[in-house]
C-alpha cells in the first residue's frame, strides 16, 4: 500500500513536470490563495484571542448605571464606575476576589544624578489584581490586604523596568522614587502583557506598551494620584474644582473586576448589584430602576468591539481569495487530468481500476497542494515582515509565523487542493477504456 | 457571429463554462466591494483638518509631582519658545487634532433641554486660531481680554458663578450648519449644561482631536480659556524650520525646568500619518488583494482557454478545412469568453450587491453606488478579453491540415 502510495506520488510529480505551465499556474494560485488568507488570520487570530483562556468565563466587569435613561447612549450603563460606586463594591466584598483600576503615569527619579527622569506608566489597583488575572512574580509577591487597609506606598515593578533600574538583580525590598514619592519595591513581575489588554478597555489601552508599575488604589487616593487615562463625566457632568468634588460626583473612571466561581455566585452578584441599585435609588440618588451589567472577558471584548473591522474585514476578503483560488485549481486540474484522457484509458484497458485511478490523481493533487503550501510559506512569511507597513505596530508585532501557523498553511494548502480534485478526478475516472482506444 | 453555436458548445461543458462564471463573478463581487472600501478609506485619509498642517510641530510636557506655579512657568515657556528662530505663533493648548485625547461637552439650543442636541469637542488656548491656522469665514476671533485662566473657569463654574466663566465662542462651520441648518450662526446662543455662550465667530473647519465618527468629525468650537499643561503648539515661519524648532523647543523647555519629562514632540504631519494608519493599512491589503484576485483569474481563464483549445484542436481544423478564416475562430473564442463573462458579471453584481449589504448591516458602510457596476463590467470584460487572447490566437493558428490527422 504505502509502495503504491509512493509511486503514486512518482506518477504525479513526472505528471507536473510534463506541463509546466498549467501546473506553476496551479502552484501559483494555491500559494496565493492560502498566504493571503494565512497572513491575515494570523492577525485576526492575534487580536481576536482570548487572552486569559484559563480564567475568562470567571472574571467579570460589573457595572452601574449611575447617569439614567436621559442621558445613556442606548440605554447601557457607562463603562467605567465612580468612585463612589468603586468604593461600595469593595466595600461590600460580595465577590470571591474583586479590584478596580485606573491607570496611572509617574515620573521616574533614577538614583544616578545623570540619568533623565523618564515616564512609567501602570495601574493602580487592589491586592487582588495580581490573584484574578493570574500575574506571574519573577521576585517577591502582590502586596496583601493589609497593605491595601493600611495605604501602603509599595510597588510592584514589571521585569523591564527592573532590568532598567536594577539591572534586573531582585530588587525587593529596594525603595524607588515616582514623582517625589519613595515606594517600597514587593514584587518584581515576569513578563507580562495579555493582549488585547482586557481589564483596561475603557482607556483604549488594548494593544498599549506593557504596564510598567502597579500601586496600591487607595495610597493614590491619598496621594491625590489622577488617572492617567479617560474620565468620563457625560454628557451633562461637571468634574468640580476639587479632589473631593470629583470622587464624589458621578464622573467614571474606574475599571471593576470581580472573579466569579459559578452560575450560583454570578446570579448572587447580580442581585448584590440590583439590590445596591435600589438602595440608591431610595436613597434619592438614582431615579431610575436597577440597569446593571456583569459580563465576563469574552462578552467583555465582544461588546467593546475590542477585535479592529479592519480584521474581520481583511479576514473574510482573504478567506474569499481562497476560494476563488480553489475554483482556480479545479478548473485547471480538470484541464489537465482530462488532457490525458488517452493515457487513463491505456491504464484502465490494462486492468487499472476506478480506485487505482482515483488514487493516483488525489496523490498528483496533493503534490500540487504540497508545492502550493510550500510557496504559501515563503508568501506567508514575506506577508508577515510586511505586515508592520501595513498594521499598526502594535498588532503588527503580535502576530507572529510560529510553528502551528506553519503546519496550518500547508494542511490548508493540501486538504483545499485535494478537495479541489475530486471532481476532476471524478471526472478522469469515468473515461472508459474501450473508448478513448478506439478514438486512438 | 453566429452566438448559437457557441451556446451549444457550452452546454457539453457544462463544469468548465460554470467553473470561469463562477470565478468571475466571485472575483467581480468582492474586488467591487474591496474598490468601494479603498475609495471610503482615501476619502477619509485625504479628510480636511482645516489647521495649517505643514507649518505646525507639537510639543507635550509633562511636570514631575506637582508643581505650584503652573500659569506662571507657561508664560515663561511661551515667552521662551517664541524666542526660537522660524518660530511664527506659540499657543498654550489642551488638545490638538489628530491628538487622539479630546475633551467634550454635550451642547443643547435651550438649557431647558433634557438631552443634549449633539456632543462637541472644546479647543482652548490664546491665540489658537492664528497659531493653526483657521480660516475665519465670518464673525472675528476671540479677544484678548475675553480669556479667562482654565482653573478659574472650573472653580467658576462649581460655585456657579456665571460671570468668570466664558460668554462667547468661536464654532467651525459643520458645527454651524448642524446647529442652526441655513442660518447665520454669527450672535446666535448655544448652552454647555446651563451655561450660556454666544457664537462670536465661525471657522471653515477644524476637526476633532478624536473621530468617533465621520459624519461629527467638524463639531468644533474654541473657547477663550488660556491653557498652563504644558502642551504647546508651535507654528513655524516656514516647513523648513520644523525639525530644528522642535529640537531647540524640546532643549530649551528641558533648560527653563529640567524637572519634567518629554511626552510627546512630533509635526504635525507625523501625527496625521499616524491617525491614518489604519486606513492605509486597510488601503494597502485590499489593494493587494484585488491586483492578486485579478491576476488569479486571469490565469484561470487563459489555463481553461487552453484546454478548451488543446481539447478542440481537432474541430477547429475541421472548420478551417471547411472555409472558416483564422479571424472566424478568433472571433469564436473571444465571444465565448464574452458571453461567460457576461452571465459571470450579472451574478457577480447580484452578489456584490448582496455583501454590500453585510458590509452595510455590521460595519456601517455606505451603499455601493451605481457607478462601480458599469466600471466593474468594462473591467472584467476587458480583462477577459486580454487573457483569452493568447488561447484564442492559438486556436486561429491551428492549420486546417490537422482535420485529416486522427491525433
Amino acid at each position: 500500500m504505502s509502495g503504491m502510495f509512493v509511486h503514486n506520488l512518482r506518477l504525479g510529480a513526472a505528471s507536473l513536470r510534463r506541463n509546466v505551465l498549467l501546473t506553476a499556474l496551479m502552484i501559483m494560485s494555491i500559494g496565493f490563495g492560502v498566504a493571503a488568507s494565512m497572513v491575515t488570520f494570523a492577525v485576526f487570530r492575534a487580536v481576536s484571542g482570548d487572552p486569559i483562556p484559563q480564567k475568562s468565563s470567571r472574571l467579570f466587569v460589573p457595572l452601574i448605571d449611575n447617569r439614567g435613561p436621559q442621558y445613556n447612549r442606548h440605554g447601557e450603563p457607562p463603562s467605567a464606575l465612580n468612585y463612589v460606586d468603586a468604593m461600595a463594591l469593595m466595600r461590600a466584598h460580595k465577590a470571591a476576589r474583586q479590584t478596580m483600576l485606573f491607570p496611572v503615569g509617574l515620573s521616574v527619579m533614577p538614583d544616578d544624578p545623570h540619568r533623565m527622569p523618564f515616564k512609567a506608566v501602570g495601574y493602580a489597583t487592589y491586592s487582588d489584581f495580581f490573584a484574578m488575572f493570574d500575574v506571574p512574580f519573577l521576585y517577591g509577591n502582590g502586596w496583601g490586604g493589609e497593605q491595601d487597609d493600611a495605604r501602603a506606598p509599595v510597588i510592584v515593578i514589571s521585569r523591564a523596568l527592573n532590568q532598567k533600574l536594577f539591572g534586573g538583580s531582585n530588587s525587593v525590598g529596594r525603595q524607588i522614587t515616582l514623582d517625589d514619592r519613595q515606594y517600597r519595591i514587593v514584587g518584581v513581575t515576569d513578563t507580562w502583557d495579555p493582549k488585547p489588554r482586557f481589564f483596561d478597555i475603557f482607556n483604549g489601552n488594548l494593544y498599549a506598551d506593557p504596564s510598567q508599575i502597579y500601586i496600591p488604589f487607595t495610597y493614590a487616593m491619598t496621594q491625590h494620584i489622577d488617572t492617567y487615562g479617560s474620565n468620563n463625566c457625560g454628557s451633562d457632568g461637571k468634574r468640580g474644582d476639587s479632589w473631593d468634588s470629583w470622587l464624589q460626583g458621578e464622573c467614571v473612571w474606574i475599571s471593576p473586576w470581580v472573579e466569579l466561581d459559578d452560575a450560583a455566585q454570578v446570579q448572587a452578584y447580580r442581585q448584590f448589584l440590583d439590590g445596591y441599585a435600589r438602595e440608591q435609588r431610595d436613597a434619592g440618588r438614582f431615579n431610575w430602576a436597577p440597569n446593571n451589567r456583569l459580563r465576563d472577558v469574552r462578552e467583555w471584548l465582544d461588546f467593546q468591539h475590542a477585535v479592529p473591522p479592519e480584521s474581520r474585514i481583511s479576514l473574510s476578503l482573504a478567506l474569499g481569495f481562497l476560494v476563488i483560488c480553489l475554483v482556480n485549481t479545479i478548473g485547471l486540474l480538470l484541464a489537465k487530468f482530462m488532457r490525458r484522457a488517452p493515457e487513463i484509458g491505456v491504464r484502465r484497458a490494462l486492468g487499472a481500476s476506478r480506485a487505482d485511478i482515483y488514487r493516483q490523481f488525489l496523490a498528483e493533487a496533493a503534490m500540487v497542494g504540497l508545492a502550493g503550501g510550500a510557496l504559501g510559506l515563503v508568501l506567508t512569511a514575506m506577508g508577515m515582515l510586511g505586515l508592520g507597513l501595513v498594521f499598526e505596530p502594535q498588532i503588527a508585532r503580535l502576530a507572529q509565523l510560529d510553528a502551528s501557523l506553519v503546519l496550518l498553511t500547508l494542511l490548508v494548502a493540501i486538504v483545499a487542493t485535494v478537495l479541489a480534485a475530486f471532481y476532476p478526478t471524478w471526472r478522469a475516472a469515468q473515461v472508459q477504456p474501450a473508448w478513448q482506444l478506439k478514438s486512438n | 457571429m453566429d452566438i448559437l453555436p457557441i451556446l451549444s458548445t457550452l452546454r457539453r461543458h457544462k463544469i468548465t463554462a460554470f467553473l470561469v462564471i463562477i470565478e468571475i463573478a466571485l472575483t467581480c463581487a468582492i474586488v467591487c466591494n474591496a474598490v468601494f472600501i479603498i475609495n471610503q478609506r482615501l476619502d477619509r485619509m485625504s479628510m480636511q483638518s482645516g489647521i495649517d498642517e505643514h507649518h505646525l510641530v507639537h510639543v507635550l510636557m509633562a511636570d514631575i509631582g506637582v508643581t505650584k506655579d503652573q500659569k506662571a512657568r507657561s508664560q515663561e515657556d511661551l515667552a521662551t519658545l517664541r524666542q526660537i528662530p522660524g518660530v511664527a505663533s506659540v499657543s498654550s493648548v489642551m488638545q490638538v487634532p489628530f491628538g487622539n485625547s479630546s475633551s467634550n461637552a454635550g451642547i443643547k439650543l435651550d438649557p431647558k433641554q433634557n438631552q443634549p442636541t449633539l456632543n462637541a469637542t472644546l479647543y482652548s488656548g490664546v491665540n489658537v486660531v492664528r497659531t493653526l491656522g483657521l480660516q475665519l469665514m465670518a464673525g472675528r476671533d476671540l479677544m484678548p481680554d475675553e480669556y479667562i485662566d482654565f482653573d478659574d473657569v472650573v472653580r467658576a463654574a462649581a460655585a456657579k458663578d456665571a460671570k468668570s466663566v466664558p460668554h462667547v465662542v468661536v464654532i467651525t462651520q459643520g458645527l454651524a450648519e448642524r446647529l442652526w441648518p441655513g442660518q447665520q450662526a454669527l450672535g446666535k446662543q448655544l448652552y454647555i449644561s446651563d451655561w450660556p455662550l454666544t457664537v462670536v465667530g465661525v471657522v471653515k473647519e477644524l476637526i476633532r482631536p478624536y473621530i468617533e465618527n465621520d459624519a461629527e468629525r467638524s463639531y468644533s468650537m474654541i473657547l477663550p480659556m488660556r491653557e498652563s499643561r504644558g502642551e504647546y503648539i508651535i507654528r513655524t515661519k516656514s516647513p523648513q524650520d520644523r525639525d530644528s524648532v522642535l529640537t531647540a523647543a524640546v532643549a530649551k523647555l528641558k533648560e527653563i525646568n529640567s524637572h519634567r519629562v518629554v511626552l510627546k514632540k512630533q509635526t504635525l504631519d507625523e501625527m496625521r500619518h499616524d491617525f491614518f494608519q489604519n486606513d492605509r493599512a486597510m488601503t494597502g491589503l485590499l489593494v493587494g488583494v484585488c491586483i492578486a484576485l485579478l491576476v488569479v483569474t486571469a490565469l484561470g481563464i487563459v489555463g481553461l482557454g487552453s484546454f478548451w483549445v488543446a481539447q478542440r484542436r481537432r474541430q477547429i481544423g475541421v472548420r478551417r478545412a471547411l472555409g472558416a478564416t483564422r479571424s472566424n475562430i478568433l472571433r469564436y473564442f473571444q465571444t465565448e469568453n464574452f458571453l461567460l463573462a457576461t452571465i459571470g458579471i450579472v451574478l457577480g453584481m447580484v452578489m456584490a450587491y448582496g455583501i454590500n449589504l453585510l458590509l452595510m448591516l455590521h460595519y456601517e458602510l455606505p451603499r455601493l453606488p451605481v457607478i462601480y457596476f458599469p466600471v466593474g463590467a468594462v473591467l472584467l470584460w476587458i480583462i477577459g478579453q486580454l487573457a483569452v487572447l493568447g488561447p484564442a490566437m492559438r486556436a486561429a493558428a491551428v492549420p486546417p491540415v490537422v482535420a485529416t490527422r486522427s491525433v
